[in-house]
């Protein structure tokens, strides 16, 4: 018994957060420095010192995210690759999306998000396939059905902003500035945070239910688009002109992504719990995950939404201080972004301080997703106020 | 660890039912549902708009019983400002209450556990290994340090205790993101109007309803120059300045002054290639005495300008007082000659008018109007229709009609009209009245067309010359009946001058029975169609159109489109129609002035509920313990621990550490 204390602490791992970084990880994060680099290197002339920090500050945030998140790396490439290569295609003028075949057929903005519409139903589809027949192969396939819209979204995205300033210097801007682009993020988004999960609970039982939402989503933005021309790239309203809009709308949409997933992941909940009285050898009961589990992704779900929703209403705050003239105006978005915000901070305490659990915060997640729903749409809808921007 | 009533059931003995009562999680969560329900209500029910207009919404018992919950102003109200003050006593409580446990929980260690508690917990291993248990609590004590964790060790006769803590900031969160709630509110509350809403309830300050020059307001509904924040906006004509700005209060404002005068030079809006508005900007000059010269600046929206503590934004832009040159058309005579009319936006004058005195309100001029239009392919596009201007025609008993005229012709499905929207009250859409365009351009032949209506003799001589054919032929005494006829012909132009078609089928209504209305009013119908087009044909001919073969189709849509204009004119309810002719552009920039010393603190209360809601969520708290005792001739290692919250994420982590552990040591039990 007469061993060093060197002896005994030989081969105990001591990884801290920075001797764990492997050379891939700093091979990353000189990669996308100098892919933030080279756009600020560009684009600097048309920007403002407030909109340096953001680029500045997303760079390192892809940098952490994708250290944090392995998967985040190819998918980076994989729409900065086909962003950058039909940004090529169009060069200076729009019209090019009449003669290439990429552009037309799957990489304009238009067609793009078509894609990412196709690619979400089918991996909504393929998810309840997986589900049903238990099947590992289908997962597969709806796992790389779900990244690929997820691709082809941002592809969308960042394309769409390109052909902003095609159309004119003074007309282009960040595609979030109206109902039709920020539901593709809200589809974009909740569909990473539910992949995040996936990955995280090496379970894919989850992603009928969630994809759901984000096929409604889907259904939304395509009705919008085909009745009501909704896709055209619009000049931005004065009030909109603004810095501001670039951390706001993306912080606000994270909140109501995992707030929408948290509810879906409410339903499974729900079913998978009545399964369990009903039938607990049935068909549902022995395919979907524990209640346990959905539980906790519920809960990590609104935790990660209420602190996104926090900070974004907070820089909504902000940004009100500055165009409207003061940080708080009561008015009808706002006023529902406080509610929403109340309502989970009541969902929070049940849970955290009264030990509530299961059915009735189940319960209360898809009301709060109607709640969180009539923020966003129906605010905008119904009521009239300063945010008169994206009405139907 | 348990929930946090239980961790502070010794203390709440002692504490006052009050204070129980304040603190209580019940409370909280009521009060949070309360202030959410009462925002609903605030959003659903448009706030501070004209009393007037709930008036007419609601009626007068439920305007009010509306009035005197104060659900006009809800954010307003005593009532709500109530809740939001419990809601910061109950959270100022709770704080008091909950922090020092918090601390204290912090700090700890729990060296003290027990053997038999560790083995009862969720997540714990045993392990043996051959070597000093002093020795082994140091290595485990090195090692859980570099990975963050805090260790503390107590020796306790035969065995080591040695405790293990990461993450305990995560304590923290709770009082970041509770004490932010207070911050906030109580900063807020600085700026918000509560001071004025208690200077108001003991007299000092009276909103003024009245709409009357600000020099005229009287001290009561004055604000003094230190008031240290408010809200208020004020507009100003292009060239002209103003050192006030106006507060609104439920139906009524107060000034404030300023020490400074802020001028617009002038007031832009540019605009996209497609016609939207690109952007509002004003050329600001404050003439400060404080200063040696005029400081200059041009403000935007996004783009204000914060002066001395003010800041200045722009907010709206209205018209500054165009000048106006209007041709008013006669609409009850047989007189086709228009008169000339010059006015000013937001200036009125006294008309003489065949209905009585009445008195012109110009309220509005606006240069662009960008309106949605179906195209043919059903797209809707934005076009522009041009200048309009709005105005109010009010009689001698103060009623008032509203119109919306345009001044240029507006074209649908190919062809040309005058639009012209009239409406009773602000609640209420236009009705657009569509005068047909003339060859020229102009509205000279509709107006003149519809005097025609007015010249009773020629009236009459056309229906007798309508009524020549069947009564001709017949002896004397029936010429009393063809005058009857004619008589009651020329009444139905009267009536249809007077209201349109629906004037003529009301009258049928009243007079004719039942059963035989449908056959009446089409006859009356036919009889009026044959006389208003004898009356165009002349007209035609007096213009020399050539109506040799027949009318030209253009002619006869414009016949019709005349008759539809003509037959609305009586619901249009103006004895004139205003023609605009010219403009002199004026604009006016409407400024929001704000002074809010309370945004600090509030931003503070932001900066707390970041960092709060941070620790809380993402600062993860972990314990663990290991008892290492000597048995024999190796050591004895007891492992356990728990993760704060986090559960799940705890037993990853603790199943890695403990993997590393297996790999060394010889595994008793899991
Ligand atoms: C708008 C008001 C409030 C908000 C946004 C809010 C937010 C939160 C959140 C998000 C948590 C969960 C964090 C966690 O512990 O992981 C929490 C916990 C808690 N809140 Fe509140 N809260 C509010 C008002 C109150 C009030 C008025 C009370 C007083 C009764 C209160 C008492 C508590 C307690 C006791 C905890 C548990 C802390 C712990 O055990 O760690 N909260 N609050």
């Amino acid at each position: 018994m007469s061993v060093t204390q060197q002896e005994l602490l030989q081969g105990l791992e001591n990884p801290s957060f920075w001797k764990q970084r492997s050379l891939a990880d700093w091979l990353w994060a000189l990669l996308v420095t100098v892919g933030g680099g080279y756009a600020w290197s560009r684009y600097h002339t048309l920007m403002d010192d407030y909109e340096t920090a953001i680029l500045a500050g997303s760079t390192l945030a892809l940098a952490v995210f994708g250290w944090l998140w392995r998967a985040v790396r190819p998918l980076t490439l994989a729409v900065a690759g086909l962003s950058l290569f039909a940004i090529g295609l169009y060069g200076t003028s729009l019209r090019a999306a009449d003669d290439s075949f990429f552009l037309k057929f799957l990489l304009s903005s238009q067609s793009a998000i078509m894609w990412m519409s196709a690619l979400f139903v089918m991996a909504t589809v393929a998810y309840f396939i997986a589900l049903a027949a238990r099947s590992d192969y289908a997962g597969k396939v709806a796992s790389a059905l779900t990244w690929s819209a997820v691709v082809m979204g941002f592809t969308g995205m960042m394309v769409r902003w390109r052909e902003s300033y095609l159309m004119g210097a003074d007309i282009g801007h960040i595609p979030v500035s109206n109902l039709y682009e920020v539901f593709i993020l809200f589809c974009l988004i909740t569909a990473l945070i539910y992949l995040f999960y996936e990955g995280r609970y090496r379970t894919r039982a989850m992603g009928g239910f969630v994809l759901l939402v984000i096929s409604a989503a889907v259904a939304f933005l395509l009705w919008y688009a085909f009745t009501r021309d909704a896709h055209h790239i619009q000049p931005l309203v004065p009030a909109l002109q603004s810095y501001w809009m670039k951390i706001h709308v993306p912080a606000n949409f994270v909140g109501y992504g995992a707030f929408a997933l948290a509810a879906m992941v409410g339903v499974a909940w729900l079913v998978r719990k009545r399964a369990d009285r009903v039938a607990p050898q049935g068909f549902v009961a022995t395919r979907l995950p524990p209640a346990e589990m959905l539980d906790d992704v519920m809960y990590k779900a609104i935790a990660l939404g209420f602190a996104f929703f926090t900070v974004a209403t907070i820089l909504g705050a902000l940004w009100a201080a500055e165009a409207w003239g003061g940080y708080w105006s009561w008015d009808p978005k706002e006023t529902w972004a406080l509610i929403v915000w109340l309502n989970y901070a009541a969902w929070l305490h049940m849970r955290l301080t009264r030990g509530w659990r299961g059915a009735p915060l189940a319960w209360w997640a898809i009301i709060g997703l109607f709640v969180t729903l009539f923020a966003f749409l129906g605010v905008n809808m119904f009521l009239s106020g300063l945010h008169s921007y994206g009405e139907l | 660890m348990k929930s946090s009533a239980q961790r502070s059931s010794p203390r709440r003995r002692s504490t006052p039912v009050a204070l129980e009562f304040l603190g209580s999680m019940n409370l909280a969560i009521t009060l949070l549902v309360a202030i959410a329900i009462a925002s609903v209500v605030g959003t659903v029910l448009q706030q501070n708009q004209p009393y007037q207009d709930y008036l007419i919404k609601f009626g007068p018992f439920w305007f009010e019983v509306f009035d005197t919950l104060g659900l006009y102003d809800v954010y307003g109200a005593s009532w709500f400002l109530a809740i939001l003050a419990f809601l910061v006593l109950s959270t100022s409580v709770c704080i008091w209450r909950n922090t020092p446990n918090m601390l204290r929980e912090m700090r700890q260690f729990h060296l003290n556990v027990r053997y038999n508690s560790l083995r009862a917990f969720h997540h714990k291993r045993e392990w043996e290994a051959g070597a000093e248990p002093q020795a082994l609590q140091q290595a485990l004590a090195g090692w859980l340090q570099g990975l963050g964790y805090r260790t503390r060790a107590r020796q306790d006769g035969g065995h080591y205790i040695l405790a293990a803590v990461r993450g305990r900031y995560s304590k923290l969160g709770y009082f970041f993101t509770h004490a932010a709630i207070v911050v906030i509110c109580v900063g807020a509350l600085f700026d918000s109007g509560l001071p004025l809403m208690l200077r108001e309830a003991s007299g000092q300050l009276k909103p003024e309803t009245r709409d009357i020059p600000a020099s005229e307001v009287p001290a009561i509904s004055r604000l003094p120059l230190s008031n240290p924040s408010f809200r208020g906006s004020v507009r100003i004509p292009e060239g002209s300045s103003a050192n006030i700005v106006f507060l609104q209060l439920r139906d009524g404002y107060l000034v404030q002054p300023l020490p400074f005068s802020v001028e617009v030079k002038d007031f832009r809006i540019e605009h996209y290639a497609t016609g939207q508005p690109r952007s509002f900007e004003s050329d600001l000059v404050i003439h400060d005495p404080g200063l040696d010269a005029p400081v200059t600046r041009t403000i935007a929206v996004n783009h204000p300008w914060i002066y001395k503590g003010y800041a200045i934004y722009q907010a709206s832009f209205s018209d500054g007082g165009t000048g106006l040159t209007l041709d008013a058309w006669p609409l009850r005579a047989a007189d086709i000659q228009p008169l000339r009319l010059t006015g000013k936006v937001r200036a009125s004058q006294p008309i003489d008018t065949p209905d009585g005195p009445m008195t012109l309100e110009f309220t509005d001029f606006r240069m662009f109007n960008i309106n949605p239009v179906v195209d043919e392919e059903g797209r809707e596009q934005q076009k522009n229709f041009g200048p309009n201007f709005t105005f109010r025609l009010r009689d001698a008993a103060g009623q008032a009609h509203e119109y919306e005229t345009y001044m240029l012709p507006v074209e649908f499905e190919g062809r040309r009209f005058m639009l012209s929207g009239v409406r009773t009250s602000q609640a209420e859409p236009f009705r657009y009245l569509h005068i047909p365009i003339d060859e020229a351009g102009g509205i000279e032949r509709f107006m003149r067309f519809h005097a025609m209506l007015f010249d009773d003799r020629r009236v009459l001589e056309i229906a007798r010359r309508a009524t020549d054919q069947s009564f001709g032929q017949l002896d004397e005494p029936v010429a009393v009946g063809q005058a009857q006829v004619v008589q009651s012909m020329l009444g139905l132009v009267k009536q249809f001058r007077g209201g349109g078609f629906d004037a003529i089928a009301d009258m049928v209504g009243q007079r004719v029975p039942e059963g035989r209305r449908d056959e009446v009013l089409n006859a009356y119908f036919k009889v009026l169609q044959t006389i208003l087009g004898e009356l165009y044909v002349e007209l035609l001919r007096a213009e020399g159109v050539d109506l040799s073969q027949g009318m030209r189709e253009q002619d006869a849509r414009f016949f019709d489109e005349s008759l539809t204009a003509a037959a609305a004119l009586g619901a249009y309810g103006s004895p004139f129609f205003f023609q605009l002719r010219d403009f002199d552009f004026v604009q006016a920039s409407g400024l929001q002035i704000a002074r809010a010393p309370g945004k600090n603190v509030v931003y503070l209360g932001f900066a707390l509920l970041c960092i709060g809601v941070f620790l809380m969520f993402y600062v993860p708290n972990r314990k663990l313990w290991f008892w290492i005792e000597r048995r024999g001739e190796s050591s004895h290692i007891l492992g356990a621990g728990t993760g704060h919250r986090h559960q799940r994420d705890f037993e990853r982590e603790f199943e890695t550490l403990c993997a590393q552990l297996d790999a060394r040591w010889k595994t008793v039990t899991r």
